[in-house]
């Protein structure tokens, strides 16, 4: 016969100082080991969602973001040519070429202490917004092609300053107006400015193109499309399709952001350990006398080891659960940082996923278990008579 | 003496759980001294920053070159000793794991500018000497067998193609905050290989370095450094090392930020273990404290007696977590070369830990010391058995 589960969960309430202590302590490393997965999905998400399947970037060979890339006039009008590039309702080709650079802005803050960041300047051509539907004008207008308009992203707008609507900034010896903010969704687009193409690079006297995003004719014309430009010996470019030009640009974020939460989440992992370990020893300390009368009752080890081991599994869940409804609230944070891989702007939000949840229970769980492993063992090999001395 | 040896009987009454709670300070202070070191490793390159010298760059941002011909024009400034000047490479040896800084620059000046970096005389003129001659910091060159005469093909991502060096000294630091992981060559190298190829790129640097005769009034020469070039096509923002830096720090402000805040988390966690640990010995000894106070014993010598047990289990669990800190952060900054060159313990770090093994034990005291005074002797008595 079992021992009632009601037994294990009034004993965490019988000693309810313990038991929030310990339980609290799970919480937080449950919290932290939640927060930094969401940090990393939020992370990916980001990026993998900048770019569509269907769209193909082209920078120069080697060039390992766009602002190192260049690309001459010549170079890109015969990648324009190429037969998998989609067409457009007009018939043009469905092709963006593109300028990006690198300018300081200052971050919203006092005077004095706030810092500058590098933000991306894009200059865009028409075919930049259908090639990106994610991007959406949420206040003002469209740049208007060949004037010194530009139009910001809502994470630039909200956490730089001189960027709101109507403002001025300038760079290139020009003046150059704000006239509308866009929303991209989760996508790294949220942290550019975007200016006409011929108008930046004439600004900043860069006369070529940074890269080139064609939209596919046919999703799989990838291959077809990769072969010719990379063997045609006039060019000395590539292309990688837009997701996993993306992905490769957080690669070492990632990796950063991986080696520092595995290694945070063992260390704390054996601090909650070790305090649901002393927790439960003391719970079956306390209770040699009171475990003895159990095993005289008929109850067997085995019903005593699981009593104990539920005990401290119900100390995990409750830890875990504590901690994730926290972690939940994390996802009203965007963190905007500087990607160290193109030395630009970035901002993600922490994610919540399903896979996260069930990870950081299980983690919970497994705290619990491994803390409880052992006393529950001890309280099972008491021998019936020393349990009830003991009294 | 007594008081000392009463304490200690105390805190090791229960010996699985002290010892318990000590591995998990100890844990936790390593941790703590782990994380603090990665933040004061951010901020390395600030402190090893001279308050002599400048860096001036495009106003624009960083990407952005400067003519050479503003060498002359900042060397008329009043207070300038010296000008170099260089660009960031960008080169990538091998594959892009393994990203170390490399410069070209103007040597003279430049490693004058830096005394820092510990030069061999007779290879410092082979390098000077040899136009496709670099130089390595030692660790740098510890870290892929690089000896003096190889040489190092870098394949370039700004500058395309694969650019040959000649490895003609290997630099050492002169003490050990100085980044022995970063590679230098020739400005020149570079320069004429451009001119070949795409002219209209020629003859440009990226950032000028600027040595200054008095740092007090560095500010002013900067200032004036930057009203020349106004209203012009380059215009020039000038600051000090310490304050270029410390930019680049700022645009990573919210990992640092969030390292922090971990730091002291994992602080709070530990204190709930300790607070547990201290609610049960006091709850065990109720009876122990009854009796103390029918002998007469006040509330005084109670807070004395459990605060004293929290300082014995903290202060051991935080020795044992500094003592760690050492080879666990030789070990991490291994690891982390790439991202971080210098890796060290600061003393800093260590008053911290002290400081928090402290914190914990007299917060993680205070409850059950309540607990422990209002008791009344005959509850407290009433409890034993």
């Amino acid at each position: 016969m079992a021992v009632p589960f009601s037994y294990s969960f009034h004993n965490l309430w019988k000693r309810r100082m313990t038991t929030v202590l310990t339980v609290s302590g799970m919480a937080l490393v449950v919290f932290v080991f939640a927060a930094v997965l969401m940090m990393a999905a939020g992370l990916q998400k980001t990026l993998t969602e900048t770019g569509s399947p269907n769209n193909v970037v082209v920078v120069r060979k080697a060039a390992t973001s766009e602002v190192m890339s260049s690309i001459e006039r010549k170079s890109a009008s015969i990648v324009e040519m190429l037969p998998q590039v989609a067409a457009g309702p007009q018939g043009q080709p469905m092709m963006a070429k593109e300028s990006v650079v690198l300018i300081a802005l200052k971050k919203k803050g006092e005077e004095q202490s706030s810092s500058h960041s590098n933000v991306v300047v894009r200059g865009i051509a028409a075919e930049s917004l259908p090639l990106r539907p994610q991007v959406k004008l949420i206040a003002g207008r469209m740049l208007r092609m060949g004037s010194s308009e530009v139009i910001v992203g809502n994470s630039i707008a909200k956490g730089f300053r001189g960027v709101g609507l109507q403002q001025t900034l300038s760079w290139g010896m020009r003046t150059w107006t704000v006239v509308g903010i866009f929303d991209a969704g989760n996508t790294g687009f949220s942290t550019e400015i975007w200016g006409d193409a011929d108008q930046v690079m004439q600004a900043f006297r860069r006369p070529v193109y940074s890269s080139l995003i064609f939209r596919l004719q046919t999703p799989d014309a990838f291959d077809a499309a990769k072969i010719a430009i990379e063997n045609d010996p006039r060019l000395t470019l590539e292309a990688r399709r837009e997701t996993k030009y993306y992905r490769d640009q957080s690669e070492i974020m990632a990796k950063f952001l991986r080696i520092l939460g595995t290694s945070l989440t063992i260390i704390f992992s054996i601090g909650a350990i070790i305090g649901a370990m002393i927790t439960m020893y003391s719970a079956v300390a306390n209770r040699t006398a009171e475990i003895g009368t159990l095993r005289a009752l008929g109850f067997r080890r085995r019903n005593i080891l699981l009593a104990f081991l539920t005990e401290s599994l119900l100390l995990g869940f409750i830890g875990g659960s504590i901690g994730l409804f926290f972690a939940s609230f994390m996802q009203f944070i965007t963190i905007s940082t500087v990607n160290f891989q193109t030395f630009s702007e970035l901002a993600f939000k922490f994610t919540l996923t399903p896979g996260i949840i069930v990870q950081s229970m299980l983690f919970a769980l497994f705290m619990g278990l491994i803390g409880g492993v052992l006393p529950a063992l001890r309280a099972s090999r008491l021998k019936i008579v020393d349990a009830l001395r003991s009294a | 003496m007594m008081l000392l040896k009463i304490l200690f009987r105390n805190a090791f009454h229960n010996k699985l759980r002290s010892s318990l709670t000590i591995l998990g300070i100890a844990v936790a202070i390593l941790a703590f001294g782990l994380l603090r070191t990665v933040i004061s490793s951010f901020y390395a390159g600030v402190e090893s920053a001279s308050t002599s010298r400048l860096v001036t760059r495009n106003a624009i941002s960083i990407i952005f070159p400067l003519p050479i011909s503003y060498t002359e024009k900042i060397r008329q400034v009043e207070g300038v000793k010296m000008v170099s000047y260089g660009n960031w490479f960008g080169g990538i040896y091998i594959s892009e794991k393994n990203f170390f800084p490399n410069f070209c620059v103007e040597p003279n000046t430049y490693f004058a500018l830096y005394p820092e970096f510990v030069l061999d005389e007779k290879q410092k003129k082979a390098f000077l000497a040899d136009r496709k001659g670099a130089v390595a910091g030692q660790k740098l060159a510890a870290k892929y067998g690089w000896k003096i005469g190889d040489t190092i093909t870098l394949k370039g991502t700004i500058y395309p193609g694969n650019w040959d060096f000649v490895l003609r000294a290997i630099y050492t630091g002169r003490d050990t905050t100085v980044d022995q992981t970063q590679f230098f060559f020739h400005w020149t190298y570079l320069n004429e290989a451009i001119k070949k190829r795409a002219p209209g790129f020629a003859d440009q640097v990226g950032f000028y370095m600027i040595g200054v005769n008095r740092p007090d009034v560095a500010a002013d020469t900067a200032v004036m450094v930057d009203k020349m070039f106004k209203n012009s096509l380059a215009e020039t923002l000038t600051e000090t090392e310490k304050a270029f830096n410390l930019g680049f720090i700022a645009m990573s402000e919210a990992i640092v930020t969030a390292i922090q805040m971990v730091s002291f988390i994992v602080i709070f966690i530990i204190m709930a273990v300790v607070a547990n640990t201290m609610a049960m010995t006091t709850r065990e000894r109720t009876g122990d404290y009854a009796i103390m106070k029918t002998l007469g014993f006040g509330a005084k010598d109670i807070t004395i007696l459990i605060f004293g047990e929290a300082l014995v289990i903290t202060l051991a669990g935080g020795l044992i977590g500094i003592i760690l800190t050492f080879p666990a952060a030789r070990a991490f900054g291994q690891e982390l070369a790439t991202y971080f060159p210098v890796f060290l313990v600061s003393a800093e770090t260590i008053y911290m830990d002290v400081a928090a093994a402290f914190i914990i034990a007299f917060l993680a005291a205070i409850i059950p010391t309540r607990h422990a005074i209002r008791i009344r002797i005959a509850d407290g008595l009433r409890r034993i058995g």
